[in-house]
């Protein structure tokens, strides 16, 4: 597939790893935050994200050495504007409405006609997300697992006014990537979070409520159920902030208060124990 | 085979897992508590703690299998 030309919104734990995954299948990215701190950390993180690669087998000796090359595909910026010659946005923003509402505003007003939109949101409505445009045609839900570069499969969300068409590009994109897709329609959390966010939460619970210590509870997970990860240490990588965040937009979607937050999440999240990104979650990783 | 190498990495790995001893010899990956993205943390660890840079090459999980692999990693990288 010929190199493309992609936007990606927001430089965190989300962004980095696909502006990564992006370039390393040929494209040039545009990689857009509004924080310049968060952009002064994002190559080192990206440089991380390769050597994790590297470590995990799934980088080629050969491969390695375009480290330099890879990281020149990625311009980081500040501005909207630079994404005036993007044809393809995936944005991945805070989980908030307000914020996202926003960002899709502007990336109407800046980006080409037929430009792509997708969205790595954890929960909301893609159908929503493409209601502040005035191309929800072309917008869809693309939901990459964390960590990014490990993981070879994606949730494809077909919002209600997406075409087959946007479908069909970002398939393709992502098949560049070397990515799965697994194409579902449409509802708050689609099919992972919906069920992985009631997970995490009730494993919160379980904290609280002491009916064991966190590092028991994940070990029921990896070792009686065959999980890779515990939920507590998947919450940790997510980030406890998106978590809740995503369950507030899931009680709010359906009405429903089996999503709301255990209050240790939220005391949690207002002491800053963000998980990885903050170095102390339900595990501490202050060490590095 | 530096020992004090060995109980620093040992330190770092007490801090992270409270409930767990590894023998110097014992193969960490194996036993379920950790995964390929800790093993990236205990590159930034020894690159930080001993003050060395992990190439390329070195980037395979068998220099972080164990205490013992990760310290000659360390010795090696001290003497280059």
């Amino acid at each position: 597939m010929a190199a493309r030309r992609v936007g990606v919104v927001g430089a965190g734990v989300m962004g980095s790893g696909i502006a990564q995954a992006l370039a390393q299948a040929g494209h040039d990215v545009v990689l857009l935050d509004k924080s310049a701190a968060v952009l002064d950390g994002v190559k080192d993180k990206i440089r991380n994200g390769l050597r994790l690669q590297k470590l995990a087998g799934k980088l080629a000796s050969g491969d390695s050495a375009n480290v330099a090359e890879i990281l020149e595909r990625i311009t980081t910026t500040a501005e909207y504007e630079p994404l005036g010659s993007v044809d393809f946005v995936i944005e991945t923003i805070t989980e908030k409405w307000p914020a996202k509402e926003e960002t899709f505003r502007r990336l109407d007003c800046v980006c080409p006609d037929d430009c792509i939109f997708a969205s790595n949101t954890s929960a909301i409505s893609i159908t929503r997300i493409g209601s502040a445009t005035k191309r929800p045609s072309k917008v869809l839900g693309i939901h990459f697992m964390n960590p990014v570069p490990l993981r070879p499969t994606v949730e494809v969300i077909r919002g209600f006014h997406t075409s087959d068409d946007t479908v069909r590009v970002a398939v393709e994109l992502l098949g560049g990537m070397g990515r799965e897709c697994v194409i579902v329609n449409d509802m708050p959390g689609f099919v992972s979070n919906r069920v992985l966010m009631l997970t995490i939460n009730e494993a919160v619970f379980l904290v609280q409520d002491r009916v064991a210590e966190i590092a028991d509870i994940d070990r029921v997970f990896r070792e009686c159920l065959g999980h890779t990860m515990g939920p507590l240490a998947t919450a940790d990588l997510i980030g406890l902030d998106t978590i809740l965040y995503s369950l507030e937009v899931l009680q709010e979607s359906y009405a429903d208060d089996k999503f709301r937050p255990c209050p240790l999440l939220k005391k949690m999240v207002h002491a800053g124990l963000l998980g990885c990104k903050s170095n102390q979650g339900f595990y501490n990783y202050n060490e590095v | 085979m530096s020992t004090e190498t060995n109980a620093r990495i040992q330190a770092f790995l007490r801090k992270r897992f409270q409930n767990y001893e590894f023998a110097d010899d014992q193969d960490i990956f194996a036993t379920g508590v950790v995964n390929s993205l800790f093993a990236m943390q205990l590159v930034m660890f020894v690159e930080k703690e001993f003050g060395i840079e992990v190439g390329d090459e070195d980037l395979t999980l068998d220099n972080f299998r164990t205490v013992d692999a990760m310290a000659q990693l360390v010795q090696r990288k001290a003497a280059a």
